[in-house]
């Protein structure tokens, strides 16, 4: 089964894509932060990282350039949540080694329509 | 798929509300270049945008993204943080509480306190009203149905762009839900085997599209590589297509490229449909599942109450089994105390895990503090610090919601009667600014909460001048100070200052002082002219269980909360004295107190009718103190309080029962309830002997 890592502070969002990777038949696991990710990340593998920017502890681009290093995350597609639709935030991320993003606020379909170009 | 959004609801607004309490406490404490503060109270506003942006809260949205646009200038150290801005700030969070408020409760705001707000950010902004964007989004929007057109795509990704974690089959599957895809991979740049580099990607693609999606929806799909790939999207006239296709073909590749073309085809078939199965067939089983697995639970104020319950039967059997062992065989005895003695350990650590389920931090109550006192000091211009120790202290949840209001109204009194200006302190030899300590801790089975002021302490000529005004004392009364200190207490008290808009609302103190004693707490007043006031609230830790005196009337048991215990006494001849009515009155050194004998007010058979030599329990409620006659003092015990209403009905003098050790049901007893009912039925014998003396 496809197993997706998910990372964000917001319990409420974090939920929400939980609960709707789920429904649609994804494996998840939830971390609160870039720390909690990438520790979780460590003890398994996965298939995609979901993971919001701005967080306590450790923020997103930086948990996106510490799995980049790691030898079983180098091609996992990395999507970053972001409210900031600026190119700057994107640049960031992509230095940083992310695939993609997504902007919020997204809804659950919208989710889905995006995790479809970067899980098989 | 369609996933119900409204089940996310309460945590959004659960966490949003805690975000408003961190960005508040963090404002407070602002210092000028604070980056640790500044960041973290950005990113709760942040949170709370993405949040009720997901969750369809439109305005509070809005609203937060402004605020955030304020402190990501402060942030980024575009705009230095004044005190104005400070105090706008706090206001904002004031306004996205009013909006998450009113989006919890389904209810109306204040909308004029909202737009006041956001012109004022708009102003510190300095940006152009945000009514001409949704005018400017409005007008965007697009309604005809636009025709399918034929976009020629050339696709050449960089070497490493699967490095990345983008993968060019899933691309073009986004492209085929945009309409009709032919590609064709271009294989010419491959290396020799020896040569190629298996992270590497080597193809290229020319991709033909039939789509009414525009040109915008495809840069969309590749919007995450365009910068690792060289992409070019031409739209095509119908007739030019298969040319287009015939000038980029070069015949030696032709034969890969179908081949190519027909597995890319299969396997976007096959992969589309996988997709289909997989989310029908597990939809169900993964709803069922997703509750499961969460890392953390919240636990609902009636499950724990519940658990409350067992644990009180728990304790019950405990009782139960300590009384069967004192009547066992002896030879049994040392084992089944061994027993007992495990069982009374156990409860106990149960009792107390389970009460911790229920005990929150008194910094609950006391966070709302800082922000009040910073009000108030703006408001009256009286410097004032605030000093909050015993945070950690912790209180039944129940407890603290209901404590809440009676400390901010005993704190608002502190700034607005307690702390003088400036000038004043200053000229008295007092530092400048005046100092309100909270503090809190535990003492034996109760919480104290102390609210102090180093301010000008009670003018105690001018609360008994008062009080004789209004009609509450004799002009000619001689009052001890706690007597005249209480007298603040009393309904319509208050004065026509304290109904002003620091000390609010119009609630008087004697509405703080019902609210504690209705939690089973009092309070008291100390206070040193020139010195400061210290007001002292004294709470149970919990409202499921109470320490209680057992003592016997006749055959019944009766349990008198132990918090209203003053002292126990046997009554003796000399300080027994009579007065009309029917009431006697016990000298207790300075004070007459009134002795209620409870086989009297309950109509039950006694031991005793005698007041000599009787046993009077001292209890004290609203500053009266009464003598409770019992015929014997029994156990003092922890009873687990059941409600009498819930089960029967409600009984003059009677707050609640418990269950004994022995099985029996025991009353607890309701001492202002019962001070009242005394005082009433003395005045009812009064006023008969005095209609009889009439008669006669």
């Amino acid at each position: 089964m496809t197993k997706i890592l998910v990372v964000d502070d917001s319990n409420s969002i974090r939920d929400m894509v939980s609960f709707t990777l789920k429904s649609a038949g994804f494996e998840t696991i939830e971390a609160k932060d870039g720390v909690e990710g990438l520790s979780k990340a460590k003890a398994a593998n996965y298939d995609l990282v979901i993971s919001d920017i701005n967080m306590p502890n450790m923020d997103g681009i930086t948990l996106c350039s510490e799995l980049r290093k790691l030898p079983s995350f180098k091609f996992t597609p990395i999507l970053m949540l972001t409210t900031e639709s600026s190119s700057e935030m994107k640049m960031r991320g992509k230095a940083a080694g992310a695939t993609g993003w997504l902007v919020k606020p997204f809804n659950p379909e919208k989710l889905l329509e995006t995790i479809k170009r970067v899980v098989r | 798929m369609s996933v119900d959004l409204s089940q996310f609801i309460p945590t959004f607004l659960e966490e949003s509300f805690e975000g408003l309490e961190l960005m508040e406490s963090s404002l407070l404490k602002l210092d000028a270049g604070d980056d640790d503060s500044i960041n973290s109270i950005f990113r709760a506003a942040h949170s709370i945008k993405g949040g009720a942006g997901t969750f369809g809260f439109d305005n509070i949205t809005e609203f937060t993204h402004l605020v955030e646009t304020l402190l990501d200038e402060i942030r980024d150290g575009r705009r230095d943080i004044t005190a104005k801005d400070k105090e706008l700030l706090l206001v904002s969070v004031d306004c996205m509480r009013l909006l998450i408020e009113a989006a919890r409760d389904d209810a109306d705001y204040d909308e004029d306190k909202i737009t006041q707000t956001t012109q004022l950010l708009e102003q510190t902004l300095d940006i152009k009203s945000t009514s001409s964007n949704v005018e400017k989004r409005l007008g965007n929007s697009n309604t005809g149905k636009p025709k399918d057109k034929i976009w020629h795509i050339t696709f050449i990704p960089e070497h490493h762009l699967i490095q990345t974690g983008n993968d060019p089959l899933l691309l073009f599957n986004a492209l085929a839900d945009l309409g009709n895809l032919t590609l064709k991979a271009k294989t010419d740049l491959l290396p020799a085997i020896t040569e190629m580099d298996a992270t590497e990607l080597y193809i290229s693609w020319e991709l033909t599209l039939t789509s009414d999606a525009s040109e915008e929806d495809i840069r969309e799909v590749f919007e995450w590589v365009e910068d690792e790939c060289k992409l070019e999207i031409i739209e095509v006239e119908p007739t030019s297509v298969s040319n287009a296709i015939e000038t980029h073909d070069s015949s030696d590749t032709r034969i890969a490229v179908a081949t190519e073309l027909s597995n890319v085809a299969t396997a976007l078939a096959t992969d589309k449909s996988a997709i289909g199965i997989q989310s029908s067939e597990k939809t169900d089983k993964n709803k069922a599942k997703s509750k499961q697995d969460l890392g953390s639970i919240r636990v609902g104020v009636d499950k724990v109450d519940s658990l409350i319950n067992l644990m009180g039967e728990l304790v019950i059997t405990q009782s139960m089994l300590s009384e069967l062992g004192n009547d066992f065989d002896i030879s049994k005895l040392e084992k089944l105390k061994s027993g007992l003695d495990q069982l009374l350990q156990n409860t106990k650590e149960l009792q107390e895990s389970v009460m911790k389920i229920r005990m929150l931090p008194i910094s609950f109550a006391f966070n709302r503090f800082p922000r009040l006192v910073h009000d108030l000091s703006l408001k009256t211009g009286k410097e004032i610090n605030l000093v909050i120790r015993g945070e950690q202290t912790e209180l039944d949840k129940t407890v603290m919601e209901q404590i809440g209001d009676p400390l901010v109204h005993l704190v608002r009194n502190a700034v607005d009667h307690g702390i003088e200006s400036s000038d004043i302190r200053l000229a008295n030899g007092k530092p400048k600014s005046g100092t309100i300590t909270l503090d809190a801790y535990h003492q034996g089975g109760n919480i104290v909460i102390e609210i102090g002021d180093d301010g000008a302490g009670i003018n105690r000529e001018a609360v008994l001048r008062k009080a004789i005004e209004k009609g509450l004392v004799d002009s000619g009364a001689t009052l001890t100070d706690s007597q005249v200190f209480d007298l603040l207490f009393e309904p319509g008290f208050s004065t026509a200052k304290e109904i002003s808009d620091i000390s609010g609302r119009g609630v008087g103190m004697d509405v703080v002082k019902r609210n504690i004693q209705s939690l089973g707490g009092r309070i008291q007043v100390e206070s040193e002219p020139g010195k400061g006031s210290k007001f002292k609230v004294n709470l149970p830790l919990t409202l499921a269980i109470l320490d209680g005196q057992l003592v016997r009337v006749g055959t019944e048991v009766y349990i008198i909360p132990l918090i209203t215990i003053v002292e126990s006494l046997q009554a003796k001849e000399e300080f027994i004295n009579k007065v009309s009515g029917d009431m006697t009155l016990y000298r207790l050194r300075d004070d007459n107190v009134p002795v209620i004998p409870i086989y009297q007010l309950f109509n039950l058979p006694a031991d005793t009718k005698e007041v000599n030599n009787s046993l009077l329990v001292v209890v004290e409620a609203d500053g009266q103190k009464v003598g409770l006659m019992v015929d014997d003092l029994l156990a003092q015990q922890q009873v687990v309080i059941k409600s009498l209403k819930d089960n029967y009905q409600q009984v003059e003098g009677i707050s609640g029962a418990t269950i004994l050790g022995d099985g029996s049901v025991a009353m607890i007893l309701d001492v202002p309830g019962m001070i009242e009912m005394a005082m009433k039925r003395a005045q009812e014998k009064q006023s008969e002997h005095t209609l009889e003396g009439a008669l006669v």
